[in-house]
């Protein structure tokens, strides 16, 4: 059995791709078989963040459509060996993704021995989205601490407590919410909602808090998740969140505002 | 202006601004997703027949759904015009 963890948001340009490759990786260095499979047909980018870009043949979609098995479409990461990513299409449109065929590739990636099958969900609510939360077991809420990602990550919760296969079974997806893009000394200073007023708002388990940090850019620019960036506070932050996720206790780590002395406090030095 | 913030802790937050307009809105999201499929159609029907009579804004019609113990309450609010 594998258990199907999906990343999503509503908004767009929240984090999503970062965290599905920092949760993917994170798996995959933990020991588990690990897929990571990017939602976004039309706009691929899971490709990029994972550092294959190079490696695509074929697709998500190619797979769906019959014109290639999933052995030809699943890339082997070169640092991890527990880890593989399947690429989204760059031309096909995003009906490609019937829910039958959807249904068919996870099912493959089970038999196939995957422990984890990370889907990274595009924006929006249209069928990519709708697709990846159909499937999940587990849902990661990723959400900015600013009102329009809480309000659209709300009417995501919606959609998996009314919509999701679980759901319409009777069941329930397992949900975790993690804010990302997070700065402490603005919170601190009542310019950012904090990680307790998103709980609060949103009512649902803070599996991880993502400090807003330069490490992310650089990871994307080098094509390495950030998780592997062990002098990084937002891989470090990435880490703890996989830990809790795989049920270990950790406390949060960089949600305070880094230590300033009193002189540069005085002067303003907040920002 | 650091100096300011300092002794200004009385005053509210932007934070506290954003918590507060979306507590309420997305109870009142969640209030509507909750009810029955059929809600947003009888809105649209309703309004249809008040502004036979009335002219009415489209969001001056509101309708919600509640619980009370084992029975169900619904409320219609039309805001109508001044004169
Ligand atoms: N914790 C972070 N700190 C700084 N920048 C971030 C962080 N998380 C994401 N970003 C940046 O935000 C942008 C959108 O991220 P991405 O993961 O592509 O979002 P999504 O998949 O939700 O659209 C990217 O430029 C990324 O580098
Ligand atoms: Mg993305």
């Amino acid at each position: 059995m594998a258990t199907i963890v999906t990343v999503t948001s509503g908004k767009g340009g929240v984090g999503k791709t970062t965290s599905s490759a920092a949760i993917a990786a994170g798996l995959a260095q933990a020991g588990h078989r690990t897929v990571v499979i990017d939602f976004d047909v039309g706009l691929r980018n899971l490709d990029l963040i994972m550092g294959v870009e190079r490696r695509v043949v074929f697709d998500f979609v190619s797979v769906i459509a019959g014109e290639a098995t999933l052995n030809q479409a699943l890339i082997q990461d070169k640092r991890l060996e527990n880890l593989s990513i399947l690429a989204a299409s760059q031309t096909k449109d995003k009906d490609a993704l019937t829910e039958e065929g959807v249904g068919q590739v996870l099912d493959q990636l089970a038999e196939m021995g995957f422990e984890y099958i990370v889907c990274d969900s595009p924006a929006g609510i249209e069928r990519g989205a709708t697709m990846a939360l159909h499937f999940a077991d587990h849902a990661v809420i990723v959400t900015n601490p600013e009102v329009s990602s809480v309000r659209d990550s709300d009417r995501i919760l919606g959609i998996l407590q009314s919509k999701s296969k679980r759901a319409k079974e009777g069941g329930k997806v397992h949900e975790h919410l993690l804010i990302t893009r997070y700065d402490p000394a603005r919170v601190e200073n009542g310019e950012m909602l904090s990680k307790e007023d998103v709980c609060d708002i949103l009512a649902v388990k803070l599996i991880g808090v993502i400090p807003e940090s330069k490490s992310v850019l650089k990871a994307s620019n080098t094509g390495v998740p950030v998780i592997l960036d062990d002098d990084a506070d937002a891989g470090l932050a990435y880490s703890d969140a996989v830990a809790r996720f795989l049920g270990e206790d950790r406390p949060m780590r960089f949600v305070t505002p880094k230590k300033q002395g009193l002189f540069s406090r005085i002067l303003g030095g907040g920002d | 202006m650091a100096l300011f913030g300092l002794f200004s802790g009385k005053k509210k937050t932007s934070a506290a601004a954003a918590k507060e307009r979306l507590q309420i809105l997305i109870s009142h999201e969640r209030q509507n997703r909750n009810g029955p499929d059929f809600l947003p159609d009888l809105q649209r029907d309703i309004l249809a027949v008040v502004k036979k009579y009335v002219a009415v804004r489209d969001d001056h019609v509101s309708i919600r759904l509640d619980r009370a113990g084992d029975a169900s309450v619904l409320e219609l609010n039309v805001t109508l015009p001044e004169n």
